[in-house]
């Protein structure tokens, strides 16, 4: 099966000679993909803007050795909204990041997929706070990588919370005697800040108290478990 | 593998952008055959270039000097300025004959996910030449990109409050394009910014 189809979001796209891009998809079936645009950058590509960051589309890709090759687009959904305001493009660019992170070329991952989708969607529909929308899809992202932080029993014994320090490195809240240098003591919104963020449903985007403290920490435990910065970060409007 | 010269020559071709191991050879063989003042011209419009030429320091455009042809072009209209992301856009502005202003030169688009945010481009410098009162109008020339249109907007918030009229290029379908092939994101635009004929 030399042409495959598949649905895909659009994570990032990198020039490529004279008028070609190099487009990276988070699709459904396969994980991430990276395909050959040809001639996406001339006016009158056949291809326009339907491969344009943030795009969920459809797509007729054909397999090669290392780089597949695009041979049609269809848009699904622009998620427009995100193009139009800076703050969600700078939450959504965190969003793309992270999942770039975090997808395994040609490995699928429908779960991965379908929280990337949802987070474009809170950004692009609602009015939610796109900072906080982040902040929830890094600490899912981080729960389906099996970094799933623990917020009330200690993290490395288990005794019932709550516990007031919180140690990046050992997963979560950690109780007095197992706390590691490492640990430090949170704020008393932080904790609510951050299981909120994990409940059950769409990426909440409500501002709440905790939010800061709970944001860094957000970041700091992304980096720490994903190994690398996260550079979208920094740019998000707060 | 060639030996000495030649292979540093093939060497040191190979490290311009979309040149290759072959593409290298025959460029490298070309220069050769050619006769050695045709190679020497070469060499010395590289040297002339990378001496001579700087960066304009009121719009940042290429230049030979300290400010560029359009910045010291007195016909061109000082209060208006196109924003672009590279001096390879300004060429593209200047084939159109359209444009009789002056232009800012960002050094690329914000990026957040490479690490390039508003502080990274000449964003400041172009703050400062709206608020010496120079502009009346900017017109914001970046790509039409997902980055490009963010860097726009960014823009666009910081220089408005400044009371600079602040426009966008239009977008839309290429002229000789066909409507039945134009994705939903171009020709919405397009309906979205019609006008009266």
């Amino acid at each position: 099966m030399a042409l495959y189809k598949e649905q895909g979001i659009v994570l990032r796209t990198m020039r490529l000679g004279e008028a070609d891009r190099i487009v990276t998809l988070l699709t459904q079936g396969s994980g991430k993909v990276r395909a050959v645009a040809k001639g996406v950058r001339k006016t009158k590509s056949r291809f326009g803007g339907r491969l344009e960051p943030f795009t969920h589309v459809d797509l007729l890709l054909y397999r090669g050795r290392e780089l597949d090759i695009v041979t049609q687009v269809e848009i699904i959904t622009s998620h427009r909204a995100i193009r139009e305001d800076y703050a969600r493009f700078a939450a959504g660019e965190v969003v793309l990041e992270a999942a770039d992170r975090v997808a395994q070329e040609r490995e699928r991952s429908v779960r991965l997929f379908m929280l990337a989708l949802g987070a474009l969607r809170a950004l692009a529909g609602g009015d939610g706070d796109p900072a906080v929308i982040a902040d929830g899809f890094l600490l899912r992202l981080a729960s389906l990588a099996g970094f799933r932080p623990s917020l009330s029993a200690c993290a490395a014994c288990g005794r019932p919370g709550p516990h007031a320090r919180f140690s990046i490195s050992q997963g979560g809240l950690v109780c007095e005697k197992c706390r590691t240098g490492g640990a430090v003591r949170v704020g008393e919104g932080t904790v609510p800040y951050l299981a909120g963020l994990l409940q059950e449903g769409p990426l909440p985007g409500a501002p709440r108290e905790g939010r800061r403290e709970g944001s860094g920490l957000v970041r700091a435990y992304v980096e720490y478990h994903f190994d690398r910065p996260l550079r979208a970060w920094a740019h998000v409007p707060r | 593998m060639f030996e000495g010269p030649v292979q540093d020559l093939i060497e040191a071709l190979r490290r311009l952008p979309g040149i290759g191991q072959k593409s290298a050879q025959r460029l490298a063989f070309h220069l050769l055959k050619a006769p050695a003042d045709e190679a020497r011209a070469l060499a010395e419009s590289i040297l002339a270039a990378k001496e001579r030429v700087a960066i304009c320091r009121e719009c940042f455009n290429v230049a030979e000097g300290e400010r560029c042809r359009y910045c010291l072009d007195a016909r061109r209209d000082p209060a208006l300025v196109c924003v672009v992301e590279e001096p390879a856009d300004i060429i593209a502005v200047e084939r159109t004959q359209e444009f009789r202003g002056r232009y800012h030169v960002l050094g690329g688009h914000i990026s957040p996910i490479d690490g390039v945010g508003p502080d990274d481009l000449r964003i400041r410098e172009l703050l400062a030449r709206v608020e010496r009162g120079e502009l009346k109008e900017v017109i914001v020339a970046t790509n039409p990109t997902v980055e490009g249109e963010a860097t726009a907007i960014y823009l666009a918030n910081l220089l408005k409050p400044l009371g600079a009229r602040v426009t966008r290029i239009a977008s839309g379908i290429p002229v000789g394009g066909d409507l039945e092939y134009a994705d939903e994101v171009t020709l919405g635009r397009a309906l979205e910014g019609r006008r009266e004929i």
